[in-house]
C-alpha cells in the first residue's frame, strides 16, 4: 500500500496529491484515481500564471467515455504546467506520481496542505469508502 | 398488417409466458385518467396499391422543377446538380439505410469508414485539417460555427455578412436568442456586392458566405486578414461547395472554420431536406468541434479500423457542458455526397466546376445584354448571379414563366437570382433568354 | 431455453482500403456533358482567388466506386439483416414502399424556391402530416422543421422560453431526471437555461417529493421522457404536470419512446405542453447509419404563437406558406425541414391507420415483456415494475459471479448474429452502479426471432460461467475485433492522409 501512496505526499478526498517543497506544491492525481479512470486520453489544465482555488475545479481529465473534474488541493498561482501531458496523457497512467505530475503552484497558505490527508489516512479513507 | 408478424396463436403463447391474461393487461398500470378516451382518427388503413394511388395523387398536385419537361434556374441556397445514377443505386443498399449510428464498431465498419472518407473529402474541399461527420444542414452548421468561435475566442459577439443566406442569418439569430450573445450585420457594397467591413470590434468571428447569397465571390484573404487583425476567427459558409473546384479553398484563404450545405451534390432537392451540413476547422480547434467524429485506429490484431472518437465533447457524456446538443447527423446524405465526389474524382471535380462557370458566364452575358436587364453586382460570380430587372417587379415575370414550367430564378423586388449549372444545355439558356425577353413588358 | 450456437461466417468479406488508396492518377468515374459554350479560364476570371491545386480526391472509375461502397456496406449490420434491439432507438422495419414514394419526382424533384402554387402537393402533405401527428400526440399544432430529436428539443425549449417572456417572466431553470438522454441538458444550455437534476426515485419513477422540492418560480420547465429511458411509464404524470404548472413552469416531453403509447396515451392530454417526435424511431423513417432524422414538435394551443417560422396554412382548398408570425421563435434551419422524411412518415401512418398504429404499440409492448419474461431469471431488472416497449436489465449478478460485464455480453451477442442492445445508457447512477442492457425489440420482430435471441443471451450466460475469457475476448466471428478506442482518442487521425497509408 505504501508504494501506491508515497509517504511524502498529501492527499485529497477527490484523489489528488500534493508534494510540498518550500512554498511550492506539485500536484497530480493518485493511483486510485488513475485506476478508476482507466486509460486517460486528454488532460485540460490551467495556464502558467493563472490562479487556482482550494476545492475548486482546476481542470479535467478524460478517458474514452468519461470526463472527470480535477479539484485543487490548495489555493495558489500556477508556476509550471506539465506540457508533455497534452500530447502524451498516458504518462499519467504510467507514472502518476512522477512523470504524470500536472502542476506546480506557489502555495498561498501552507496550512491548506498540512490539513490534507497523510498517506496512511488516505489509505484508510479508501478502505472505508471504496 | 404486413409489418406486424404476430398471429393470434403467437400472442396467446407469448401472454402465457409473460403470465398476463390479455395484451390490454400490459397497459393496465397506466392510470385511466391519462388513457386515450377514443381510438385514433387517422383515416382508414391503406393497402399498398391504394397507398401508392393516394401518394401519387398528392405528388401530382405539385409541378417539380426537377422533373422532365421542366426547365429550372432555381438556386438561392440549393443548387441542384446532376447526381449520377450510381449514387442512389448504392444508397439503396439496406446495409446503409437500415443501420444505426455506428456505436458498435465491430459490425459498423462500413458506415465508419465511409464517413471517415467523407471527413477527408470535406477537409480537402475546404482546405482545413479536420471535418466532422456532418451537421443537420448548412444553416445550423453556420450557427454552430458561431458558437464554436465563441468557445475558441472566449468572445460572444459576432459579425455576419449581409451576403449570408437569409435562412442562415435567421437560424443564427434563433440559435443565439437564448444566450447572451448577439451579432451585427456587415453590409454588402452596393456596387461590387462584396462584404464591406467598418471597424471590427472585440468579436468572436466574422461570418461570410462565398459565393454569397447573390452569387458574388468574396475576397476571402482580405476578410481573413481583417478578422485575424482583431483576434477574431473567419467563418466561411457556402451553399455551393462546387465553387471550390475553381476557387481557392477557404482554408488556403485564411478561414478558421468552413461550413456549408452539400444537398445539391448528394440527392434530389427534395424541397430542401434532408441535406447534409458540412463542417471543417483548423486542426488546433479539433476538441472544440460540435458533432460526431470518426477516427482511425487498430484492433487487437493491429488491423486498421475506425471508431467514433473524441466523444467526451458530446452531449451523451458531457451533458450540459457539451460543445453542442447535436446527436443525429445526416449520415446517409453524407454518404451520397461522398459517393458522388468519389465518382467525380480530382479531374471530374475540376471539370464539373469549369462547366458550371462557363455555362453561367454565357448565361450572364446573354441576359445582361437584354434590354431591361443589367447585372446587379460587378464582382466575379461562379454559377449564380443577380440581375436587376427594369420596372421593378421580377416576381411577376417569374410567376408567369413558372406557369409553363420554366423556373427562371428567384425573384426579390427588382432582382432576379439565376443559377446555371452543368444541367443546362446552351439551348436551355437560350430559351431562358428568349422567354425572359418576351415576358418583360 | 435451447443452447444456441454462434453463427457460422463463411461468406467472403473483402478488406477494403480507403478509396484514396485505390485507382490511378487521371482516372475518373464522372460522366459530364460536353462544353457547348465558350470556356472560361478560372485564373483569368477570379485572379488570385482561383484554386491553385486540386483537392486530393480519389481517382477511380465507377466500377471501383461501386465495388468500394458495396464492399463497405457488407461490413455493416442492419435491420434488414437481423434483430437490432437497441433500447430507446426503436429500430423497427423501414418499409420499402416509403423509400419508393420519397424518390418520386413529385416529392424528390421539388425545389424549395418554387412558387407555392407549384408546390401544392408537398404543402398538402406537410399540412396533413402535422394534423396526423397532432391527433396521435394530442396537440393543437406542430412544427415539422427540426431535423432530429435534439433539434426538436432546442425548438421546444425555445418556445417555452418565448412563452414565459411573453408573460414578462424570465425563469432560469429546467428540471431534468437523471435518467434523461444527454441531449436534454445540452439543449437547455443552448437556451441559456441551467439544469437541475432530479434523482430517480426508489421505484424507478420520477420522485414527486424531489420534484416538489425543486419546482419553484425559477422553473421554466420539466423535461420528462415517458415512458422513461428505463422503459417505465411515469404513472404520476398528471400530478407531475400539476406540480410544474403550479410553479409556473411548462412540461416538455421527450417523445423518443412514443412507440409505447400510440393509441393508448395522447401525451398532450396528460399535462404535457410540448413534445418532440422522432420520425426515425416511431414512424419508420430509416436511421441511415446515424441520420437524417426528423424531429417534429407538437404543442398545446397556448404555445402555438411561438412555433418556428414558417408554418403551412390551409385556406379553402389551397395551401400557403406563412412567414408573418410576430411571436415566433424564428427559423431553426434552412427551408422546411427534412421533407423526404415527412413523406416517408406520412406514407407509413396512412398505411397503418389508427388501428394499425395502436396494434403496433401493443405488439411492441408484448415483445418487450416477452423478452423480459424469458430473461429476467438470468439478468436482474434495473427496476421491477411493468415494462412498456423496452426493458432494462443489469449485469449485477453476472458480473459478480463471472466477472463478465455488459460490454462483453454485447460483443459476444455479435457472434450469435445480433446487434447488441444499448449498453452505455442509462447511466450507472440510475441503475445502482450496474451496467445496463436496454433492450427494445419493436413490434416488427417475430416471436421466433425473440426466442432465438433470448436463447443466445442465456447461452452467453452459460458460457460466462464455463469460460468467462471466451466472452471477454468476444467478438470472435466478426471481420474485425475490438478496436483500440484509447489510441483513437489519444492520437486522433480524423482524415486520411498519404502518410497514414500502409
Amino acid at each position: 500500500m505504501s508504494s501506491d501512496y508515497p509517504n511524502d505526499l498529501r492527499y485529497t478526498k477527490e484523489h489528488e496529491w500534493a508534494r510540498l517543497e518550500g512554498n511550492r506544491a506539485t500536484i497530480g492525481i493518485t493511483k486510485f484515481a488513475v485506476e478508476s479512470l482507466g486509460d486517460i486520453t486528454q488532460v485540460d489544465l490551467p495556464k502558467e500564471g493563472e490562479a487556482i482555488r482550494k476545492d475548486a475545479v482546476f481542470g479535467t481529465v478524460e478517458s474514452v467515455k468519461a470526463v472527470s473534474d480535477l479539484f485543487a488541493p490548495c489555493s495558489g498561482k500556477v508556476l509550471k504546467v506539465n506540457d508533455p501531458l497534452s500530447d502524451s496523457p498516458e504518462y499519467i497512467n504510467e507514472d502518476c506520481y512522477d512523470e504524470g505530475w500536472m502542476l506546480v503552484v506557489e502555495v498561498a497558505d501552507l496550512k491548506e496542505i498540512e490539513a490534507l490527508m497523510t498517506a496512511q489516512q488516505y489509505a484508510e479513507y479508501l478502505k472505508e469508502n471504496h | 398488417m404486413r409489418y406486424l408478424p404476430h398471429t393470434e396463436a403467437d400472442v396467446a403463447r407469448m401472454l402465457k409466458v409473460i403470465g398476463a391474461p390479455a395484451v390490454e393487461a400490459l397497459f393496465a398500470h397506466i392510470p385511466a385518467a391519462v388513457r386515450s378516451q377514443r381510438p385514433l382518427d387517422l383515416g382508414p388503413a391503406l393497402d399498398e396499391a391504394a397507398l401508392l394511388d393516394h401518394l401519387g395523387e398528392i405528388a401530382a398536385q405539385s409541378r417539380p422543377a426537377g422533373a422532365e419537361g421542366a426547365l429550372s434556374f432555381l438556386g438561392a441556397g440549393l443548387t441542384p446538380h446532376h447526381v449520377p445514377t450510381a449514387v442512389d443505386a448504392l444508397l439503396g443498399r439496406a446495409e446503409w439505410y437500415t443501420s444505426y449510428t455506428p456505436y458498435q464498431p465491430e459490425i459498423s465498419q462500413g458506415t465508419l469508414q465511409a464517413i471517415f472518407e467523407f471527413q477527408t473529402i470535406v477537409a480537402e474541399l475546404f482546405g482545413l485539417g479536420v471535418a466532422n461527420a456532418s451537421m443537420y444542414d448548412g444553416a445550423s452548421a453556420a450557427a454552430e460555427a458561431i458558437l464554436m468561435a465563441k468557445r475558441v475566442t472566449g468572445r460572444g459577439h459576432a459579425v455576419i455578412s449581409a451576403g449570408l443566406h437569409p435562412h442562415y442569418v435567421a437560424t443564427a439569430e434563433t440559435y443565439l436568442s437564448g444566450l447572451t450573445d448577439s451579432f451585427q450585420l456587415a453590409p454588402l457594397d452596393d456596387r461590387t456586392g462584396r462584404t464591406t467591413l467598418s471597424e471590427l470590434g472585440e468579436v468572436s468571428c466574422l461570418v461570410v458566405q462565398s459565393p454569397n447569397y447573390w452569387g458574388v465571390v468574396e475576397d476571402l484573404p482580405a476578410l481573413a486578414q481583417a478578422a485575424h487583425a482583431r483576434g477574431a476567427l473567419l467563418v466561411v459558409a457556402t451553399t455551393e461547395p462546387l465553387a471550390y473546384g475553381a476557387l481557392e479553398s477557404p482554408g488556403a484563404c485564411g478561414a478558421d472554420i468552413a461550413c456549408g450545405e452539400g444537398i445539391g451534390l448528394a440527392t434530389g432537392p427534395s424541397l430542401g431536406g434532408p441535406g447534409v451540413g458540412l463542417f471543417a476547422a483548423r486542426t488546433e480547434h479539433t476538441r472544440k468541434l460540435p458533432g460526431r467524429l470518426i477516427g482511425e485506429t487498430v484492433d487487437h490484431q493491429g488491423r486498421r479500423g475506425y471508431v467514433l472518437t473524441l466523444a467526451t465533447r458530446e452531449q451523451h457524456i458531457r451533458r450540459e457542458q457539451a460543445t453542442s446538443n447535436i446527436c443525429t447527423n445526416q449520415g446517409l446524405i453524407a454518404l451520397a455526397f461522398t459517393i458522388h465526389l468519389c465518382l467525380l474524382g480530382r479531374r471530374g471535380w475540376r471539370e464539373l466546376s469549369a462547366l458550371n462557370l462557363a455555362k453561367a458566364e454565357y448565361a450572364k452575358r446573354q441576359l445582361a445584354s437584354l434590354r431591361g436587364f443589367s447585372l446587379r453586382y460587378t464582382a466575379p460570380t461562379f454559377n449564380e448571379f443577380a440581375l436587376r430587372v427594369r420596372g421593378g417587379d421580377a416576381a411577376r415575370a417569374v410567376e408567369k414563366l413558372a406557369e409553363h414550367n420554366l423556373f427562371a430564378g428567384v425573384a426579390e423586388n427588382d432582382t432576379l437570382l439565376v443559377s446555371v449549372t452543368e444541367k443546362h444545355r446552351k439551348g436551355d439558356i437560350d430559351r431562358l433568354v428568349k422567354e425572359l425577353n418576351e415576358v418583360l413588358p | 431455453m435451447k443452447r444456441a450456437q454462434p453463427i457460422e461466417t463463411r461468406q467472403l468479406l473483402h478488406s477494403e482500403p480507403p478509396i484514396f488508396e485505390q485507382g490511378s492518377p487521371g482516372r475518373s468515374g464522372a460522366s459530364l456533358p460536353p462544353l457547348d459554350v465558350p470556356a472560361v479560364d478560372p485564373v483569368a476570371h477570379f485572379g488570385a482567388l482561383a484554386r491553385a491545386a486540386d483537392p486530393e480526391l480519389a481517382e477511380v472509375s465507377e466500377v471501383e466506386v461501386t465495388r468500394h461502397f458495396t464492399r463497405l456496406s457488407r461490413w455493416n449490420y442492419a435491420i434488414d439483416i437481423g434483430l437490432y434491439p437497441l433500447g430507446s432507438c426503436t429500430m423497427k422495419y423501414n418499409p420499402k414502399v416509403n423509400e419508393r414514394v420519397a424518390r418520386w419526382p413529385g416529392f424528390a424533384g421539388l425545389h424549395p424556391a418554387q412558387p407555392p402554387s407549384s408546390l401544392q402537393g408537398a404543402l398538402a402533405l406537410m399540412w396533413s402530416l402535422e394534423r396526423l401527428l397532432c391527433e396521435i400526440g394530442g396537440f393543437a399544432r406542430a412544427t415539422l422543421q427540426p431535423a432530429a430529436g435534439a433539434h426538436g428539443e432546442l425548438a421546444g425549449l425555445m418556445m417555452i422560453r418565448a412563452y414565459h417572456q411573453d408573460r414578462g417572466r424570465h425563469p432560469t431553470q429546467v428540471l431534468i431526471p437523471d435518467s434523461a438522454h444527454g441531449t436534454n441538458p445540452a439543449s437547455c444550455t443552448l437556451n441559456g437555461f441551467t439544469t437541475v437534476p432530479l434523482k430517480t426515485g426508489a421505484d424507478g419513477l420520477l420522485d414527486l417529493d424531489a420534484l416538489r422540492a425543486a419546482a419553484n418560480g425559477e422553473t421554466a420547465a420539466l423535461m420528462i421522457t415517458n415512458p422513461s429511458t428505463l422503459g417505465l411509464f411515469e404513472e404520476r404524470i398528471a400530478e407531475i404536470a400539476e406540480v410544474v404548472h403550479r410553479a409556473g413552469g411548462l412540461v416538455y416531453m421527450d417523445g423518443a419512446n412514443l412507440n409505447a403509447l400510440l393509441g393508448k396515451v395522447r401525451p398532450g392530454t396528460t399535462g404535457v405542453d410540448v413534445m418532440h417526435i422522432n420520425l426515425h424511431k416511431t414512424f419508420t423513417t430509416p436511421h441511415g447509419g446515424g441520420g437524417p432524422g426528423s424531429g417534429p414538435v407538437g404543442v398545446v394551443a397556448a404555445l402555438e404563437p411561438f412555433l418556428p417560422t414558417p408554418t403551412i396554412e390551409k385556406e379553402g382548398t389551397s395551401y400557403r406558406i406563412e412567414y408573418a408570425r410576430p411571436k415566433s421563435v424564428g427559423r431553426l434551419r434552412s427551408f422546411f425541414g427534412n421533407f423526404g422524411m415527412h413523406v416517408r412518415a406520412y406514407t407509413y401512418i396512412r398505411e397503418m391507420g389508427g388501428e394499425g398504429l395502436t396494434r403496433a404499440t401493443e405488439m411492441a409492448v408484448l415483445n418487450a415483456n416477452y423478452l423480459r419474461a424469458r430473461l429476467q431469471g438470468a439478468f436482474p431488472l434495473a427496476y421491477d415494475r411493468p415494462s412498456m416497449h423496452e426493458v432494462v436489465f443489469t449485469d449485477k449478478r453476472l458480473k459478480k459471479e463471472t466477472g463478465v460485464q455488459t460490454l462483453d455480453v454485447a460483443k459476444r451477442l455479435m457472434d450469435y448474429g445480433y446487434h447488441p442492445p444499448t449498453i452505455y445508457f442509462p447511466l450507472p447512477a440510475v441503475t445502482g452502479g450496474a451496467g445496463a442492457l436496454m433492450i427494445e425489440p419493436t413490434e416488427t420482430e417475430t416471436p421466433e426471432t425473440l426466442d432465438a435471441f433470448a436463447d443466445a443471451l442465456l447461452s452467453i450466460v452459460e458460457e460466462a460461467v464455463e469460460n468467462p475469457q471466451l466472452v471477454k475476448d468476444a467478438p470472435h466471428q466478426t471481420a474485425i475485433g475490438r478496436l483500440d478506442e484509447t489510441l483513437a482518442a489519444r492520437k486522433p487521425r480524423l482524415r486520411w492522409t498519404k502518410q497514414s497509408s500502409t
